[in-house]
Protein backbone atom coordinates (compact mmCIF):
# COMPACT_ATOMS: atom_id res chain seq x y z
CA UNK A 1 0.00 0.00 0.00
CA UNK A 2 1.46 3.37 -1.19
CA UNK A 3 2.04 6.13 1.70
CA UNK A 4 2.89 9.11 -0.03
CA UNK A 5 6.31 8.46 -1.20
CA UNK A 6 6.01 9.59 -4.27
CA UNK A 7 9.70 9.64 -6.27
CA UNK A 8 13.63 9.05 -6.00
CA UNK A 9 13.74 13.08 -5.71
CA UNK A 10 18.04 12.93 -4.90
CA UNK A 11 21.44 11.34 -4.55
CA UNK A 12 24.47 13.06 -3.05
CA UNK A 13 27.74 11.36 -4.49
CA UNK A 14 31.28 11.78 -2.83
CA UNK A 15 33.71 12.68 -5.68
CA UNK A 16 37.58 13.02 -5.56
CA UNK A 17 38.15 15.42 -8.38
CA UNK A 18 35.46 17.61 -8.41
CA UNK A 19 36.65 19.25 -11.66
CA UNK A 20 36.49 16.12 -13.52
CA UNK A 21 33.11 14.73 -11.96
CA UNK A 22 31.22 17.64 -13.36
CA UNK A 23 32.63 17.35 -16.97
CA UNK A 24 31.30 13.39 -16.40
CA UNK A 25 28.14 14.42 -14.75
CA UNK A 26 27.19 17.49 -16.68
CA UNK A 27 28.76 17.20 -20.06
CA UNK A 28 29.29 13.48 -20.78
CA UNK A 29 25.67 12.61 -19.20
CA UNK A 30 23.82 15.60 -20.03
CA UNK A 31 22.60 16.92 -16.47
CA UNK A 32 22.80 20.70 -16.33
CA UNK A 33 24.54 21.91 -13.62
CA UNK A 34 21.87 24.49 -11.26
CA UNK A 35 23.89 25.27 -8.39
CA UNK A 36 26.58 25.33 -6.12
CA UNK A 37 27.35 25.74 -2.33
CA UNK A 38 29.78 26.94 -0.09
CA UNK A 39 30.81 23.33 0.53
CA UNK A 40 32.07 22.90 -2.60
CA UNK A 41 29.19 20.91 -3.59
CA UNK A 42 28.02 20.96 -6.90
CA UNK A 43 23.96 20.29 -7.77
CA UNK A 44 22.40 18.97 -11.30
CA UNK A 45 19.52 17.40 -12.26
CA UNK A 46 18.17 15.49 -15.66
CA UNK A 47 16.31 18.50 -17.64
CA UNK A 48 12.98 16.97 -17.77
CA UNK A 49 13.08 17.04 -13.68
CA UNK A 50 10.61 19.64 -12.30
CA UNK A 51 12.41 19.91 -9.06
CA UNK A 52 15.76 22.83 -8.20
CA UNK A 53 17.81 19.59 -8.52
CA UNK A 54 18.32 15.50 -8.13
CA UNK A 55 22.35 14.85 -8.04
CA UNK A 56 24.64 16.35 -5.41
CA UNK A 57 28.07 15.49 -5.52
CA UNK A 58 29.95 16.73 -3.14
CA UNK A 59 34.20 16.41 -2.44
CA UNK A 60 35.91 13.64 -0.58
CA UNK A 61 38.74 11.75 -0.26
CA UNK A 62 36.78 8.57 -1.20
CA UNK A 63 34.09 8.06 -3.78
CA UNK A 64 30.53 6.00 -2.96
CA UNK A 65 26.94 7.60 -1.81
CA UNK A 66 26.01 9.94 1.12
CA UNK A 67 22.52 9.33 0.94
CA UNK A 68 19.80 8.68 -1.54
CA UNK A 69 16.50 11.37 -1.31
CA UNK A 70 12.77 10.16 -2.06
CA UNK A 71 10.06 13.48 -2.40
CA UNK A 72 6.90 12.45 -0.15
CA UNK A 73 3.05 14.50 -1.34
CA UNK A 74 3.10 16.41 1.76
CA UNK A 75 4.60 17.69 5.16
CA UNK A 76 2.05 15.39 7.18
CA UNK A 77 2.97 12.18 5.55
CA UNK A 78 6.78 13.01 5.50
CA UNK A 79 6.05 13.43 9.69
CA UNK A 80 3.53 10.49 10.25
CA UNK A 81 6.48 8.34 8.18
CA UNK A 82 9.28 10.20 10.61
CA UNK A 83 7.44 8.14 13.59
CA UNK A 84 6.87 5.12 11.75
CA UNK A 85 10.76 5.37 11.18
CA UNK A 86 11.37 6.23 14.85
CA UNK A 87 8.50 2.80 15.86
CA UNK A 88 10.44 0.64 13.62
CA UNK A 89 13.43 1.10 15.38
CA UNK A 90 15.70 3.11 12.55
CA UNK A 91 18.46 5.75 13.87
CA UNK A 92 15.87 9.08 12.07
CA UNK A 93 17.56 12.54 12.11
CA UNK A 94 16.02 15.69 11.00
CA UNK A 95 17.96 17.83 8.76
CA UNK A 96 17.05 21.07 8.52
CA UNK A 97 15.87 23.15 5.42
CA UNK A 98 18.22 24.49 3.31
CA UNK A 99 21.22 22.51 4.41
CA UNK A 100 20.79 21.72 0.69
CA UNK A 101 20.18 24.19 -1.22
CA UNK A 102 16.50 24.82 -2.65
CA UNK A 103 15.55 22.37 -0.41
CA UNK A 104 13.18 21.74 2.56
CA UNK A 105 13.37 20.09 6.15
CA UNK A 106 14.86 16.43 5.30
CA UNK A 107 13.97 13.51 7.36
CA UNK A 108 17.26 11.24 7.61
CA UNK A 109 17.39 7.34 8.65
CA UNK A 110 19.64 4.35 8.27
CA UNK A 111 18.39 1.28 6.48
CA UNK A 112 19.16 -2.01 7.86
CA UNK A 113 22.03 -2.61 4.93
CA UNK A 114 23.66 1.12 6.27
CA UNK A 115 22.73 3.03 3.60
CA UNK A 116 21.36 6.58 4.44
CA UNK A 117 17.89 7.69 2.80
CA UNK A 118 15.80 10.78 3.19
CA UNK A 119 12.28 11.93 2.68
CA UNK A 120 11.35 15.51 1.79
CA UNK A 121 8.46 16.98 1.36
CA UNK A 122 9.46 20.73 -0.23
CA UNK A 123 11.98 21.67 -2.65
CA UNK A 124 11.84 24.27 -5.14
CA UNK A 125 10.22 23.33 -8.32
CA UNK A 126 12.23 25.66 -11.25
CA UNK A 127 10.67 23.73 -14.13
CA UNK A 128 11.96 21.64 -16.92
CA UNK A 129 15.04 23.14 -18.20
CA UNK A 130 15.48 24.66 -21.43
CA UNK A 131 11.57 24.02 -22.22
CA UNK A 132 8.81 26.34 -21.34
CA UNK A 133 5.88 25.19 -18.98
CA UNK A 134 2.92 26.09 -21.06
CA UNK A 135 2.53 24.85 -24.65
CA UNK A 136 6.43 22.89 -23.91
CA UNK A 137 8.37 21.89 -26.91
CA UNK A 138 9.51 18.20 -26.96
CA UNK A 139 13.11 18.87 -25.63
CA UNK A 140 15.83 21.91 -25.54
CA UNK A 141 17.92 22.18 -28.14
CA UNK A 142 21.51 23.25 -26.06
CA UNK A 143 21.58 19.54 -24.14
CA UNK A 144 24.75 18.19 -24.32
CA UNK A 145 26.10 14.75 -23.93
CA UNK A 146 23.88 11.40 -23.92
CA UNK A 147 21.12 14.47 -22.57
CA UNK A 148 19.84 12.45 -19.88
CA UNK A 149 16.37 12.80 -18.75
CA UNK A 150 16.05 12.18 -15.05
CA UNK A 151 18.00 10.83 -12.51
CA UNK A 152 15.95 7.68 -12.51
CA UNK A 153 17.07 4.87 -9.47
CA UNK A 154 20.22 3.10 -7.48
CA UNK A 155 21.51 -0.21 -7.22
CA UNK A 156 22.68 -0.81 -3.79
CA UNK A 157 25.11 -3.71 -2.23
CA UNK A 158 24.59 -4.49 1.62
CA UNK A 159 24.19 -7.30 3.77
CA UNK A 160 20.27 -7.50 5.66
CA UNK A 161 17.93 -7.19 2.37
CA UNK A 162 15.23 -8.87 4.52
CA UNK A 163 15.18 -6.05 7.19
CA UNK A 164 15.36 -3.09 3.75
CA UNK A 165 12.88 -5.20 2.69
CA UNK A 166 10.42 -4.69 5.47
CA UNK A 167 11.02 -1.03 6.20
CA UNK A 168 10.34 0.11 2.81
CA UNK A 169 7.06 -2.22 2.42
CA UNK A 170 5.78 -2.20 5.20
CA UNK A 171 6.60 1.13 6.87
CA UNK A 172 7.55 3.29 3.24
CA UNK A 173 5.01 1.78 1.26
CA UNK A 174 7.14 0.76 -1.45
CA UNK A 175 5.92 -2.85 -3.60
CA UNK A 176 8.67 -5.55 -4.36
CA UNK A 177 8.51 -5.46 -7.85
CA UNK A 178 11.29 -8.46 -8.87
CA UNK A 179 13.22 -10.62 -7.10
CA UNK A 180 16.36 -13.03 -7.49
CA UNK A 181 16.03 -16.09 -5.14
CA UNK A 182 18.16 -19.03 -4.42
CA UNK A 183 15.82 -22.44 -5.48
CA UNK A 184 17.67 -23.92 -2.66
CA UNK A 185 18.15 -21.85 0.22
CA UNK A 186 15.21 -19.89 -0.55
CA UNK A 187 17.45 -16.52 -0.42
CA UNK A 188 16.40 -13.45 -1.34
CA UNK A 189 19.94 -12.31 -3.21
CA UNK A 190 18.35 -9.28 -5.13
CA UNK A 191 15.36 -7.36 -4.85
CA UNK A 192 13.82 -4.23 -6.76
CA UNK A 193 11.37 -2.28 -5.17
CA UNK A 194 9.08 0.59 -6.42
CA UNK A 195 7.35 3.20 -5.16
CA UNK A 196 5.61 4.07 -8.67
CA UNK A 197 4.74 2.35 -11.93
CA UNK A 198 8.43 1.66 -12.68
CA UNK A 199 10.29 -1.41 -12.12
CA UNK A 200 12.06 -0.50 -9.61
CA UNK A 201 12.79 2.90 -8.14
CA UNK A 202 15.75 1.19 -5.61
CA UNK A 203 17.31 -2.11 -5.66
CA UNK A 204 19.62 -4.41 -3.45
CA UNK A 205 21.85 -6.72 -3.72
CA UNK A 206 22.70 -8.86 -1.09
CA UNK A 207 26.45 -8.75 -0.05
CA UNK A 208 28.49 -9.47 2.90
CA UNK A 209 29.84 -5.39 3.63
CA UNK A 210 27.49 -2.80 4.70
CA UNK A 211 26.69 0.72 2.85
CA UNK A 212 28.28 0.24 -0.31
CA UNK A 213 27.40 1.60 -3.97
CA UNK A 214 26.76 -0.01 -7.34
CA UNK A 215 25.44 2.56 -9.88
CA UNK A 216 22.94 5.56 -10.14
CA UNK A 217 20.95 5.58 -13.38
CA UNK A 218 19.65 7.82 -15.55
CA UNK A 219 17.06 7.54 -17.94
CA UNK A 220 17.45 7.80 -21.62
CA UNK A 221 14.58 7.79 -24.15
CA UNK A 222 15.51 5.68 -26.86
CA UNK A 223 17.74 2.60 -27.57
CA UNK A 224 19.08 4.68 -29.94
CA UNK A 225 20.25 7.59 -27.62
CA UNK A 226 21.90 3.76 -25.70
CA UNK A 227 23.73 3.42 -28.94
CA UNK A 228 24.99 7.38 -28.76
CA UNK A 229 25.68 7.24 -25.40
CA UNK A 230 28.22 3.99 -26.10
CA UNK A 231 29.55 6.53 -28.95
CA UNK A 232 29.88 8.77 -26.25
CA UNK A 233 32.04 6.64 -24.13
CA UNK A 234 34.28 5.85 -27.09
CA UNK A 235 34.67 9.35 -28.30
CA UNK A 236 35.93 10.53 -24.84
CA UNK A 237 37.54 7.27 -23.69
CA UNK A 238 35.73 7.04 -20.63
CA UNK A 239 36.08 3.97 -18.58
CA UNK A 240 33.51 1.43 -19.99
CA UNK A 241 31.86 -1.53 -17.75
CA UNK A 242 29.77 -3.24 -19.68
CA UNK A 243 27.29 -3.14 -22.61
CA UNK A 244 25.24 -1.80 -24.40
CA UNK A 245 22.68 -4.71 -23.38
CA UNK A 246 19.73 -5.87 -22.04
CA UNK A 247 19.03 -6.83 -19.12
CA UNK A 248 16.77 -9.40 -17.67
CA UNK A 249 15.68 -8.34 -14.77
CA UNK A 250 13.04 -5.50 -15.16
CA UNK A 251 14.24 -6.05 -19.21
CA UNK A 252 16.06 -2.41 -19.60
CA UNK A 253 18.33 -1.49 -22.39
CA UNK A 254 21.82 -0.55 -21.07
CA UNK A 255 25.02 0.50 -20.51
CA UNK A 256 27.27 0.77 -17.94
CA UNK A 257 30.44 3.07 -17.20
CA UNK A 258 32.32 4.66 -14.21
CA UNK A 259 32.69 8.37 -13.47
CA UNK A 260 36.22 9.61 -12.62
CA UNK A 261 36.27 8.24 -9.15
CA UNK A 262 34.91 5.19 -10.06
CA UNK A 263 31.37 5.18 -8.87
CA UNK A 264 29.54 3.37 -11.85
CA UNK A 265 26.79 4.95 -13.68
CA UNK A 266 24.18 3.86 -15.85
CA UNK A 267 22.03 4.96 -19.09
CA UNK A 268 19.07 3.30 -19.85
CA UNK A 269 15.61 3.02 -21.53
CA UNK A 270 12.28 1.19 -21.87
CA UNK A 271 12.03 -1.47 -19.19
CA UNK A 272 9.17 -3.02 -17.68
CA UNK A 273 6.29 -1.49 -15.13
CA UNK A 274 4.74 -2.14 -12.45
CA UNK A 275 1.21 -1.87 -10.69
CA UNK A 276 0.26 -2.86 -7.05
CA UNK A 277 -1.83 -5.65 -7.92
CA UNK A 278 1.14 -7.19 -10.43
CA UNK A 279 2.71 -9.95 -8.75
CA UNK A 280 6.19 -10.50 -7.54
CA UNK A 281 8.73 -11.62 -10.87
CA UNK A 282 11.05 -14.12 -9.82
CA UNK A 283 14.56 -14.55 -11.33
CA UNK A 284 16.00 -18.04 -10.60
CA UNK A 285 19.68 -17.48 -8.82
CA UNK A 286 21.07 -19.83 -11.20
CA UNK A 287 19.62 -18.09 -13.74
CA UNK A 288 21.63 -14.93 -12.62
CA UNK A 289 23.73 -14.23 -15.51
CA UNK A 290 20.90 -14.36 -17.92
CA UNK A 291 19.32 -12.21 -15.42
CA UNK A 292 21.64 -9.26 -15.36
CA UNK A 293 23.06 -9.48 -18.92
CA UNK A 294 19.98 -10.87 -21.18
CA UNK A 295 21.90 -11.32 -24.16
CA UNK A 296 25.68 -12.76 -22.55
CA UNK A 297 23.83 -15.14 -20.49
CA UNK A 298 27.06 -14.79 -18.03
CA UNK A 299 27.91 -12.39 -15.29
CA UNK A 300 31.21 -10.86 -15.69
CA UNK A 301 32.75 -10.61 -12.13
CA UNK A 302 33.07 -7.07 -11.98
CA UNK A 303 29.48 -6.77 -11.50
CA UNK A 304 29.16 -7.95 -8.63
CA UNK A 305 32.47 -7.49 -6.71
CA UNK A 306 33.28 -3.79 -8.00
CA UNK A 307 31.53 -0.82 -5.59
CA UNK A 308 32.49 2.10 -4.25
CA UNK B 1 63.18 10.69 -20.83
CA UNK B 2 60.84 11.41 -23.49
CA UNK B 3 57.25 10.50 -23.46
CA UNK B 4 57.59 7.76 -25.65
CA UNK B 5 59.78 5.86 -23.35
CA UNK B 6 57.85 2.66 -22.08
CA UNK B 7 59.24 1.06 -19.31
CA UNK B 8 58.75 -2.60 -18.44
CA UNK B 9 56.32 -3.41 -15.68
CA UNK B 10 56.86 -6.57 -14.32
CA UNK B 11 54.87 -9.37 -12.15
CA UNK B 12 56.84 -10.50 -9.30
CA UNK B 13 55.42 -13.95 -9.04
CA UNK B 14 55.23 -14.52 -12.83
CA UNK B 15 57.52 -12.76 -13.96
CA UNK B 16 55.21 -11.95 -16.73
CA UNK B 17 55.88 -7.86 -17.87
CA UNK B 18 54.44 -5.58 -20.21
CA UNK B 19 55.48 -1.88 -20.80
CA UNK B 20 54.17 1.16 -19.94
CA UNK B 21 54.97 4.55 -21.29
CA UNK B 22 54.90 7.65 -18.52
CA UNK B 23 51.47 9.15 -20.22
CA UNK B 24 49.86 6.08 -19.24
CA UNK B 25 48.40 4.71 -15.67
CA UNK B 26 49.65 0.88 -15.41
CA UNK B 27 46.22 -0.80 -15.62
CA UNK B 28 45.34 1.05 -19.06
CA UNK B 29 48.58 -0.26 -20.20
CA UNK B 30 48.08 -3.58 -18.64
CA UNK B 31 45.23 -3.80 -20.29
CA UNK B 32 45.76 -2.94 -23.68
CA UNK B 33 48.89 -5.36 -24.30
CA UNK B 34 49.05 -7.96 -21.36
CA UNK B 35 44.97 -8.02 -20.10
CA UNK B 36 44.76 -10.35 -17.18
CA UNK B 37 47.74 -9.69 -15.54
CA UNK B 38 45.59 -6.94 -12.97
CA UNK B 39 42.21 -6.96 -12.31
CA UNK B 40 40.39 -4.61 -13.82
CA UNK B 41 37.21 -2.40 -11.70
CA UNK B 42 36.18 0.94 -11.98
CA UNK B 43 39.37 2.42 -13.45
CA UNK B 44 39.14 5.44 -11.53
CA UNK B 45 41.19 4.78 -8.23
CA UNK B 46 37.83 4.28 -6.14
CA UNK B 47 37.15 0.25 -5.89
CA UNK B 48 40.33 -1.44 -4.81
CA UNK B 49 40.38 -3.97 -7.49
CA UNK B 50 43.47 -3.22 -8.97
CA UNK B 51 45.63 -2.94 -6.03
CA UNK B 52 49.33 -3.43 -6.40
CA UNK B 53 52.41 -3.70 -4.13
CA UNK B 54 55.38 -1.67 -5.67
CA UNK B 55 58.54 -3.24 -4.82
CA UNK B 56 60.71 -2.09 -7.20
CA UNK B 57 61.11 1.16 -9.11
CA UNK B 58 59.53 4.90 -9.12
CA UNK B 59 56.25 6.46 -10.11
CA UNK B 60 53.80 8.98 -9.83
CA UNK B 61 50.23 9.12 -8.24
CA UNK B 62 47.31 10.46 -8.44
CA UNK B 63 44.02 10.85 -6.30
CA UNK B 64 42.99 7.14 -4.81
CA UNK B 65 40.65 6.27 -2.53
CA UNK B 66 41.65 6.66 1.00
CA UNK B 67 39.07 3.70 1.62
CA UNK B 68 41.37 1.53 -0.53
CA UNK B 69 44.89 2.87 0.32
CA UNK B 70 45.87 4.41 3.54
CA UNK B 71 48.73 6.79 4.12
CA UNK B 72 50.10 4.20 5.23
CA UNK B 73 50.04 1.54 3.10
CA UNK B 74 50.92 4.29 0.38
CA UNK B 75 54.41 4.53 2.40
CA UNK B 76 54.37 0.62 1.87
CA UNK B 77 54.36 1.26 -2.05
CA UNK B 78 50.83 -0.18 -2.12
CA UNK B 79 49.18 1.77 -5.11
CA UNK B 80 46.05 1.27 -7.46
CA UNK B 81 47.03 0.45 -10.78
CA UNK B 82 44.78 2.75 -12.16
CA UNK B 83 46.47 5.39 -10.47
CA UNK B 84 49.79 4.62 -10.52
CA UNK B 85 51.98 6.50 -13.55
CA UNK B 86 55.86 4.62 -13.89
CA UNK B 87 58.98 7.10 -13.94
CA UNK B 88 61.39 3.83 -14.14
CA UNK B 89 61.12 0.10 -14.71
CA UNK B 90 58.81 -1.55 -12.11
CA UNK B 91 58.83 -4.72 -10.30
CA UNK B 92 55.40 -5.45 -8.43
CA UNK B 93 52.90 -7.98 -6.83
CA UNK B 94 49.28 -8.21 -6.89
CA UNK B 95 47.77 -6.93 -3.37
CA UNK B 96 44.45 -8.21 -3.66
CA UNK B 97 42.98 -11.58 -2.43
CA UNK B 98 41.55 -13.89 -4.76
CA UNK B 99 37.99 -14.61 -3.94
S1 LIG C 1 40.21 -0.27 -11.01
FE1 LIG C 1 39.03 0.56 -9.35
S2 LIG C 1 40.62 1.36 -8.11
FE2 LIG C 1 41.70 0.77 -9.92
FE1 LIG D 1 20.05 0.07 -12.94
Amino acid sequence: MRKGVMRPGHIQLRVMDMDEAVIHYRDRLGLIETDRDDSGRVYLKGWTELDAFSVVLRPADEPGMDFMGFKVVSTEAMNQLKQELVDFGCPVEVIPAGELNQCGERVRFEAPTGHMFELYADKEQTGKWGVQPNNPDAWPEELKGMRAQRFDHCLLYGDDLDGALDLFVNVLGFQLSEEVVDTESGVRVAQFISCSMKAHDLAWVRHPEKNKFHHASFYLETWGDVLRAADLISMHDMSLDIGPTRHGLTHGQTIYFFDPSGNRSEVFCGGDYTYPDHPVVTWDADKLGKAIFYHDRVLNERFLSVLT
Amino acid sequence: MDQATKYKVKDRETGEYFECSQEQSLLVAMERTHPGLIKVGCRGGGCGTCKIRVLEGDYITKVMSKAQVSEQEKQLGYVLACRAYPRSDLLFELAVQEQ
